[in-house]
């Protein structure tokens, strides 16, 4: 079978596939179908929680992708993933029609707030779900294309690219927080009602949010599992290794980043839609640089180059946040700069890398 | 009248029996008080004309205080006073010998209330006092004051002075209050004189009057002149403009350029990515804003002060980085830059947890804050002016050391090549740590002159990285010199850019543009050559 080849030889995977497949059972059941009462219930909040730190392994994995496999230090990975949230957000934004405070049934109210008369054209066609859905993935992928092909093909490569992905994120951060731009400045998009029909604050949806972006995950994990086991990706290994010498061998180097590039993009816009229904808000913030590079510790700490090693360090990082940002506030940054430091210094392979010298050790 | 007449006679009877000039000084002010402390402002006009003759010193202040309505007397004897209130207290003065006369309660004193005409009076009065005065600058100040329009009165005054002047600059603002005026002459010669004399001037008098003659003048020749007159100033305005936004956007680029420069330094010629360099900098503003906290009555000498202390503080802790975490990530870069920005992290966080996440205002000394007025439309901001300044004094000061002493020998042979350089006995640890020491101190400087011009607060450095890391790779990697020729030119074009894109979008075209260059040109402005660049 397919699923069969792609994952042979990858433990990591096979596990994480089956802690996946598990959680889509599981989940939903401690949630529906246990009482309240019971100790074993999962709260919706817990649910919406899970399923956000799912979304962030998707993007984690969209960076390890590159980052792992391709040796490109994307600085910039959140701008894609804000952008495919940016684009969700609109077509959220589109479906409160005449619910919100202003009762338009057209324009979003920040844009009554905002004097305007007629929804701008890059707003025009979100009130479909498929555009919304196609723009998801072309927006955060032509930014990429763009990007890189002008990178790429002028070899800019190492440091300099990071920062350049990291200007990338830091302008558009600042870009978005104009309220000219069009897409609600400062405050961003909020106040969703209801996704395809559904109410975004009932028990159901929640746990069908939940569940798709398990399954979404999933298949971004094949997908790059895909990738890096066919011919492309070894090509990949190959640039991350010895740039110069695979273009030596007669390989178009730029082509092979930029179609990984690419890909990388769209799955980190993919994440984006699918966390902006859970937590209910997209704004500027989520461009910050700090944003994206959050992400590059997260597979730090997982274990770069592996894949599953990035879903590992994405959710153990931001159940960590999430702890302590609600216990200890104060000690949060310490903890994640100590993290930073410690993990390249220490545990240059990551958590995964450290269980794996442990089980050939013993 | 019939009381004023009984005063005079009064008075008069006085003057006649007391023959003493000190004498008279004192009936004379006796006359003034009763004048001044009468209901009828008429009588109160007369007093404000008594007292701007007066040769005495004090009335300029009696006049000043009337004026600001802090003209009292005392009900019981009409001593005159002025009043400085102080928590509905009221702290009182003799008005005519300066005497402190310590707090009264509000009942015992009555003010001398003024109107429109008199304060009018009181001003060009004041004027004229100001424009005797032995001060030239007094002189100057006072003949712009009524640059716009002088009565006939200040116009006899302004020619009278103009005879006897004798500095240069106050002459020169004599003539063209006059020549303004002569701009409403009814003689039409006189017109097109006057016009041509203030042609060169651009102060917004000037402007205004030859507005309306252009609307308004019954002659097509004056019209003309006055609108050749205007052009003349709109051009020579636009020139002073536009000399303010390039001071502006020199100054801005000094700011980037200070904050670059250290990262020039560990980035450029060490080639390590320090995410933190950020953090260094507000750690610099920081140390300001403590030894002014330590030292309140030295404000003038804190910042000073804080120059030298601000680059041991940040120096000692980017060598302590450098020691503990970046001696064991040379050669890898992206890890580097993932552990400095660990530590930015937990620097941000140290300075959150001891001085709170709040902005702590940094006092600026007072020989900082002002500005040198070149004319009426130019001025430049001392505090801007300083800084452009300290940064081409660090940029010298850094060559010298680069280029002059044993460590600087010492770190540029590490960096074109470190085995060699080892094998000549250089010891290339401690040079690493002494020239990140280098980088991170200069940091610090820049936080010092950060201070001046921002809040100082846990993010402040954060701010300020994006741009650094954009003005060394602009200006090419490893190159001081280029680090400043980018840096100023950024800091230019952004406040050039600014009134048409305003400042948000000129910041993102500016990065955007970057983005572009660097991708046309990878290493920079100035790329360095020679063997070291292939590293």
């Amino acid at each position: 079978m397919f699923l069969m080849r792609i994952l042979k030889g990858d433990r990591g995977g096979q596990v994480l596939m089956a802690l996946l497949l598990a959680a889509m059972i599981v989940v939903p059941v401690l949630n529906l179908l246990v009482p309240e009462s019971s100790a074993l219930h999962l709260s919706t909040y817990s649910v919406t929680l899970l399923g956000k730190y799912l979304t962030y392994a998707l993007l984690a994995v969209a960076v390890d992708l590159v980052w792992g496999y391709l040796g490109i230090l994307s600085l910039g990975h959140g701008a894609f993933f804000a952008l495919g949230g940016y684009a969700m957000g609109m077509y959220l934004m589109r479906q409160i029609g005449d619910r919100g405070v202003y009762g338009n049934p057209e324009l979003p109210d920040f844009m009554v707030f905002l004097n305007y008369s007629e929804l701008p054209w890059f707003w025009q066609g979100f009130d479909m779900f498929w555009f919304a859905a196609i723009m998801i993935l072309l927006v955060p992928g032509l930014l990429a294309f763009v990007f890189g092909w002008f990178a790429f093909r002028s070899r800019v490569t190492g440091v300099y690219l990071s920062i350049i992905t990291q200007a990338m994120t830091y302008a558009l951060m600042l870009a978005f927080f104009r309220n000219e731009m069009g897409f609600g400045g400062n405050n961003g998009l909020t106040d969703f009602k209801d996704l395809l029909g559904f109410d975004l604050q009932a028990d159901a949806t929640r746990i069908a949010l939940f569940m798709i972006s398990a399954l979404a995950l999933a298949m971004g994990y094949l997908a790059c599992r895909a990738i890096v086991k066919s011919k492309l990706g070894r090509v990949a290994v190959a640039i991350r290794d010895a740039e110069d010498r695979t273009r030596f061998i007669g390989y178009r180097v730029e082509y092979v980043k930029l179609a990984i590039f690419t890909f990388s993009a769209a799955l980190a816009g993919v994440a984006g839609a699918l966390y902006v229904p859970q937590v209910g808000i997209i704004n500027p913030g989520e461009f910050s640089p700090l944003n994206s590079i959050e992400v590059v510790i997260w597979v730090a700490v997982g274990g770069r180059g592996t894949l599953y090693g990035a879903v590992v360090g994405a959710i153990l990082v931001n159940y960590a946040k999430t702890y302590f940002t609600g216990a200890f506030p104060e000690i949060w940054l310490f903890a994640l700069g100590a993290l930073f430091v410690l993990t390249t210094l220490y545990l240059p392979k990551g958590f995964v890398g450290m269980l794996k010298r442990r089980s050939v050790t013993s | 009248m019939h009381f004023q007449l009984k005063i005079l006679i009064f008075l008069f009877s006085m003057l006649v029996t007391h023959g003493a000039v000190a004498e008279a000084e004192s009936k004379s002010f006796e006359q003034i008080k009763n004048l001044i402390t009468s209901k009828s402002f008429a009588e109160k006009t007369q007093a404000v004309s008594l007292l701007a003759a007066h040769p005495e010193r004090r009335t300029t202040e009696i006049l000043n205080a009337l004026l600001e309505g802090e003209l009292y007397y005392r009900k019981t004897d009409k001593l005159l006073l002025i009043t400085k209130k102080q928590n509905r207290e009221y702290i009182v003065s003799d008005a005519i010998t300066g005497q402190d006369l310590g707090v009264v309660k509000k009942r015992e004193i009555k003010k001398i209330t003024t109107n429109n005409s008199i304060r009018k009076k009181i001003r060009a009065a004041l004027a004229v006092k100001q424009l005797d005065s032995e001060d030239a600058v007094t002189r100057y100040q006072a003949v712009n004051q009524i640059l716009g329009d002088p009565d006939a009165e200040m116009v006899t005054h302004l020619q009278q002075r103009l005879e006897i002047e004798n500095d240069k600059k106050v002459r020169q603002a004599i003539e063209l209050a006059l020549a303004i005026t002569e701009l409403e002459s009814a003689d039409k010669k006189d017109r097109l004189a006057a016009i041509a004399g203030v042609s060169g001037s651009i102060e917004p008098a000037v402007r205004g009057k030859l507005a309306t003659i252009v609307a308004d003048d019954p002659d097509e020749a004056v019209r003309k002149a006055a609108k050749k007159a205007l052009n003349n100033i709109s051009v020579q305005i636009q020139l002073y403009s536009f000399l303010e936004t390039l001071f502006f956007g020199l100054s801005l680029g000094s700011v980037l350029v200070l904050a670059a420069i250290g990262l020039a330094i560990t980035f450029g010629v060490m080639g390590v990515i320090n995410m933190a360099h950020g953090e260094l900098i507000m750690l610099g503003a920081y140390t300001t804003y403590v030894i002014q906290q330590a030292l309140p009555e030295l404000i003038g000498l804190s910042v000073l002060l804080a120059i030298p202390a601000a680059f041991i503080v940040s120096g000692l802790v980017g060598i302590l980085i450098e020691k503990t975490v970046i001696r064991h990530l040379y050669g890898r870069p992206l890890e580097t830059l993932l552990a400095t920005f660990g530590i930015s992290l937990i620097l941000q966080q140290t300075v959150r947890s001891i001085f709170s996440p709040l902005n702590r205002s940094v006092v600026t000394p007072e020989w900082m804050s002002g500005s040198l007025e070149i004319n009426s439309v130019l001025s430049l901001t001392y505090n801007r002016l300083y800084i452009i300044i300290f940064c081409l004094l660090v940029f010298v000061v850094l060559n010298i050391i680069l280029k002059k002493t044993s460590l600087g020998l010492q770190v540029r042979a590490v960096t074109q090549n470190r085995s060699m350089a080892r094998a000549m006995g250089v010891r290339s640890a401690r040079v690493d740590a002494l020239t990140f020491g280098l980088g991170s101190g200069i940091a610090g400087v820049a936080g010092v002159a950060l201070s001046q011009l921002t809040n100082v607060g846990p993010n402040l450095g954060q701010s300020y990285i994006v741009d650094s890391f954009m003005v060394v790779v602009f200006g090419g990697v490893g190159n001081l010199a280029g680090t400043l020729v980018s840096g100023l030119s950024l800091g230019v074009v952004n406040q050039f850019l600014e009134p048409w894109a305003g400042a948000v979008l000129a910041k993102i075209l500016i990065l955007i543009f970057i983005i572009l260059f660097i991708q046309k040109r990878p290493r920079g402005l100035f790329p360095q050559k020679g063997r070291s660049a292939e590293g």
